[in-house]
């Protein structure tokens, strides 16, 4: 095995020194200590976006992003494709895992500070990878064109067209239109398989260049142990080791998502009709409950801005600080730990949580 | 130019009462100066179809219309003035009971309205003096009087009933009479006022059955014949079944002694059968044929309900966990068939020929629910796909653990 | 990479050769488990499109002057007739009224639901009995010798 592989290593090396590439992978070292486990959720994300990508492809095959093709389509790979249930089922269930896992990543991250210099650009491309993986859920659950994706689209576009100025015209930029229809769906799909993909691989270029380029960050705490003397430095090899235990953490989510699909497979539901009234009860996806929630409680009117507005600013007053935050905690930078921030990161999960559970309850 | 042409607009529109009045009526010219009773027709003479077709007071009330002064109303000048009440269906009946002149006007128009209405309950005690009861101008209004396809029309379809209950449910007017007056409120519980609502103008309303200009409520002995205009199937079954004659010999109002004549609510399957809702055992005792027959159908009916319900929702469940169902759904489609054809066939009271529809609908149903089940089949083949490909999971994973210990054991 | 393909005393280490037979196994059986279904997934199926926009009703000849077939349209059952002068038309078979299945009457040269006497004409519009709207119209061509009933759009 070791001797294939040397073997084609030397054969491509001969040809663009795939060999210099190989020895700069080969000294990525990942620091061992009490909060190793996190640094494995970035690799989960990359791996739940990979399935993504694959499923998504072979669903492409069969899927037709029209009015009148889409639910059935999805009907048709649902019914008629063999192991189409499981393409799709997965697909389905895999965007919430990879957006789920994004959140850990991402306060995993904010939690352990691994933000603080030099890791500015790395902490803000991953915030615009997540914005973009926000945008794949919102775009891709219209795609099967069902009333529940339907009217949580018609529902979401709305809050865009009440940003201030540039509201209305994102909001037909979005829908294609005046109102959700076929124009938006076909338009969505481009977001989905076009778009979004392309911004994403340039990003996630940027974002693991930059990871390898820096190293994995250790925390604080560890860092400060470190020089006291009270622990040392260890670390393990990417290769093979880490990335094994990497590859076990990924058969572990294949085998989640195998499950899912096949004991709760992802409904089809009834296809959308645009003259129709929306179900009672109709939410967002859970990533959004929480924002959903929030403009329930804020009162419609303070002095001349009405809550959608309010809800708009506000939010992106609080996303604004959170990209931000590597320039606003630079203490951290210095190895000062700053409590607010952590207190600041509790309160935002706690937030979310509660807002959330609000919204199922 | 511009403003030529805007002056010559206003003095035209200026103008315009007295072009349209270009066919001059001094009867409308004075009477809409005037206040109250005798001005109102004026007023609202506009809209009438009669003067639409050309026609104006003098037409009805003679007179004179190209006189100004007050001779216009004088007898020598033909003037009928307004009739009484007991004079009205002769008043109108003038024109619209002659067919050379209607033939002028609408050539399709009926013309026998006034000889019905003599036949009817109003018309009979009108003659007799009663002026309580409806004239033509109860109900179809009076120099407002609109076309019955105009939706405005006291009497288009969706408003007889409204019309009708201005007397007929007004318990203080109607005191004297001897008849409820608890129809109308009856009647809008009914699914005949409920498909009028939803925009059917042909359902049934109060002068379906009782007629309009002849209005007399049918005789017990006819009112199968009365439903049967619309519910055919029923009335032959009911006819050639033993209640027929029963009924006739007991007085019964045939169709109305179980489904009732005004509030005729939708059906349930409870009512057939001998359980707590159904009909049947309000005449019939245990140990009678008609009991056992009811029981028959009863059951015969649950069963076919039941074994359709549980065929569509196993079928529901497979179709939305995206199995393939549609043919095994359009052949329970009969079996739906079926059962609204049992629930007709119980109007002949025979549990034989109700049974032969249950049974085909059941056997269906059955095929069907087989189907789904079937399609459910594929779920378990997905589950132990799953266990296969877990296995497998579960051997790379144990294989990698073991591996990562191995190389970090030194 | 450490290479612990010996034992430090230079003897081969079985327990190795089982761990890496265990790992290859389980590589192998889930590289199967997912290649698998993803080849079978990219073969098309049988049947190419969904049959819920159009499907063959019926071959050229299957049905005579004034008679009519009751077939299958996505979930719903419809009727194609073939009117006495040859002419095609196709609409849903689900009555107005109740649902139940119409029929096509040759001696009425109308279409007429069992269940409660309702008629419609070979427009589809309902004309007697209790039937309450006319029967959806769907599209009919000839492709070759298909007869393809297709709903419009």
């Amino acid at each position: 095995m070791a001797r294939i592989y040397r073997r084609i290593m030397g054969w491509l090396d001969e040809r663009f020194g795939a060999g210099s590439i190989e020895q700069f992978l080969r000294h990525k070292t990942v620091p061992v200590h009490r909060h190793t486990i996190w640094y494995y959720l970035g690799g989960m994300t990359l791996f739940l976006f990979i399935v993504q990508v694959l499923t998504g492809i072979l669903l492409l095959l069969y899927y037709r992003p029209t009015a009148d093709g889409a639910f059935e389509s999805v009907q048709f790979i649902m019914t008629q494709v063999k192991f189409g249930w499981l393409i799709r089922s997965i697909h389905s269930w895999s965007a919430n895992l990879m957006i789920f896992t994004a959140f850990l990543h991402m306060f995993s991250v904010y939690f352990l500070k691994a933000y603080r210099k030099p890791r500015e650009l790395t902490w803000i491309s991953g915030m615009l990878l997540f914005f973009i993986v926000l945008g794949f859920g919102f775009s891709g659950y219209l795609l099967p064109w069902n009333t529940l994706s339907f009217f949580a689209t018609k529902v979401g576009t709305d809050m865009a067209g009440f940003m201030p100025v540039f509201g209305k015209w994102i909001l037909v930029f979005l829908r294609g239109g005046k109102e959700v229809t076929g124009a938006t769906l076909t338009r969505f799909f481009g977001f989905h398989v076009a778009v979004l993909p392309g911004l994403a691989t340039l990003l996630l270029a940027t974002h693991l260049l930059l990871v390898q380029r820096l190293g994995m960050s250790v925390p604080p705490s560890i860092e400060k142990k470190i020089e006291e003397g009270k622990e040392t430095a260890l670390s393990m090899p990417f290769f093979p080791n880490f990335l094994l235990r990497d590859i076990m953490g990924w058969y572990g989510a294949l085998g989640v998502l195998g499950a899912l699909a096949a004991i709760f497979p992802w409904e089809l539901g009834t296809k959308a009709n645009p003259f129709g009234s929306a179900p009672a009860g109709i939410r967002p996806e859970w990533y959004f409950l929480f924002m959903y929630q929030t403009l329930k409680y804020l009162p419609a009117k303070v002095l001349f801005i009405n809550s959608e507005l309010l809800g708009l600013l506000g939010f992106g007053l609080a996303g604004l600080v959170w990209v931000l935050v590597p320039f606003l905690d630079y203490k951290a930078g210095f190895g000062r730990l700053t409590r607010f921030f952590t207190g600041l990161g509790i309160f935002v999960i706690g937030f979310i949580v509660m807002m959330s559970w609000l919204a199922v309850r | 130019m511009k403003i030529f042409s805007a002056a010559l607009l206003t003095l035209l529109w200026v103008l315009a009462p007295a072009r349209a009045a270009s066919v001059k009526d001094s009867c409308v010219n004075c009477h809409s100066t005037l206040g109250g009773e005798f001005g109102h027709p004026a007023k609202v003479f506009d809209s009438d179809v009669h003067h639409r077709a050309g026609l104006g007071c003098a037409d009805c009330h003679g007179g004179d219309r190209n006189d100004d002064s007050m001779n216009a109303m004088s007898p020598s000048k033909g003037f009928r003035g307004a009739p009484k009440r007991t004079e009205i269906p002769q008043f109108c009946g003038r024109c619209h009971a002659s067919p050379d002149y209607m033939r002028r006007f609408n050539p399709s128009l009926r013309t026998d309205q006034l000889s019905e209405y003599l036949t009817s309950v109003h018309g009979k005690r009108l003659k007799q003096g009663d002026t309580k009861v409806a004239t033509c101008v109860d109900c179809h209004s009076v120099h407002d009087i609109r076309d019955v396809s105009d939706t405005r029309a006291p009497v288009y379809p969706t408003h007889v009933a409204d019309t009708c209950a201005r007397c007929h449910a007004d318990a203080a007017y109607m005191k004297g009479y001897g008849i409820p007056t608890n129809q109308f409120e009856s009647y809008e519980k009914s699914v005949h006022a409920k498909a009028m609502a939803g925009g059917d103008t042909s359902a049934p309303t109060c002068t379906t059955c009782h007629g309009n200009h002849g209005a007399t409520p049918p005789g017990v002995n006819s009112v199968a014949n009365v439903c049967g205009t619309c519910h055919a199937f029923n009335q032959q079954l009911f006819e050639k079944s033993p209640h027929a004659a029963a009924f006739a010999q007991l007085h019964f109002p045939g169709c109305v002694q179980c489904h009732s004549n005004h509030e005729v609510v939708h059906p349930t399957d409870d009512w057939v059968g001998t359980g707590a809702d159904s009909v049947c055992v309000k005449c019939h005792v245990a140990g009678d044929n008609g009991y056992k027959a009811a029981q028959t159908i009863g059951t015969d009916l649950g069963k076919l309900k039941t074994s359709y319900e549980k065929a569509t929702g196993v079928l529901n469940k497979a179709e939305l966990s995206g199995m393939e169902v549609a043919s095994a759904k359009v052949d329970l489609t009969n079996a739906h068939g079926e059962l609204i054809k049992a629930r007709v066939a119980v109007h002949s009271f025979n549990a034989a020929d109700v049974g032969k529809f249950t049974s085909q609908g059941i056997q269906i149903s059955q095929k069907a629910y087989q189907a789904g089940v079937a399609a459910l089949q594929e779920r378990t083949f997905r589950r132990k796909g799953l266990a296969l490909a877990l296995i497998a999971i579960v051997l790379a994973i144990a294989g990698l653990y073991l591996k990562i210990r191995k190389t970090e054991s030194h | 990479m450490v290479d612990s393909g010996h034992r430090e005393s230079g003897a081969p280490d079985p327990g190795r050769r089982w761990v890496d037979l265990l790992l290859g196994t389980g590589l192998v059986a889930t590289i199967i488990a997912f290649l698998y279904p993803a080849i079978r997934y990219v073969i098309p199926p049988p049947v190419t499109e969904s049959a819920d926009r159009s499907v063959v009703a019926a071959k050229v000849g299957e049905i005579k002057d004034n008679t009519a077939k009751v077939f299958r349209f996505g979930s719903e059952p419809a009727i194609l007739i073939r009117t006495a002068e040859g002419q095609y038309r196709a609409f849903t078979a689900v009555c107005t009224h109740l649902g139940c299945t119409v029929q096509y009457r040759a001696d009425l040269h109308e279409i007429w639901c069992p269940c409660h006497n309702g008629i419609y004409n070979l427009q589809g519009r309902n004309i007697s009995g209790p039937p309450p709207r006319p029967l959806t119209e769907y599209t009919v061509h000839v492709q070759g010798d298909q007869i393809v009933v297709a709903r419009n759009s």
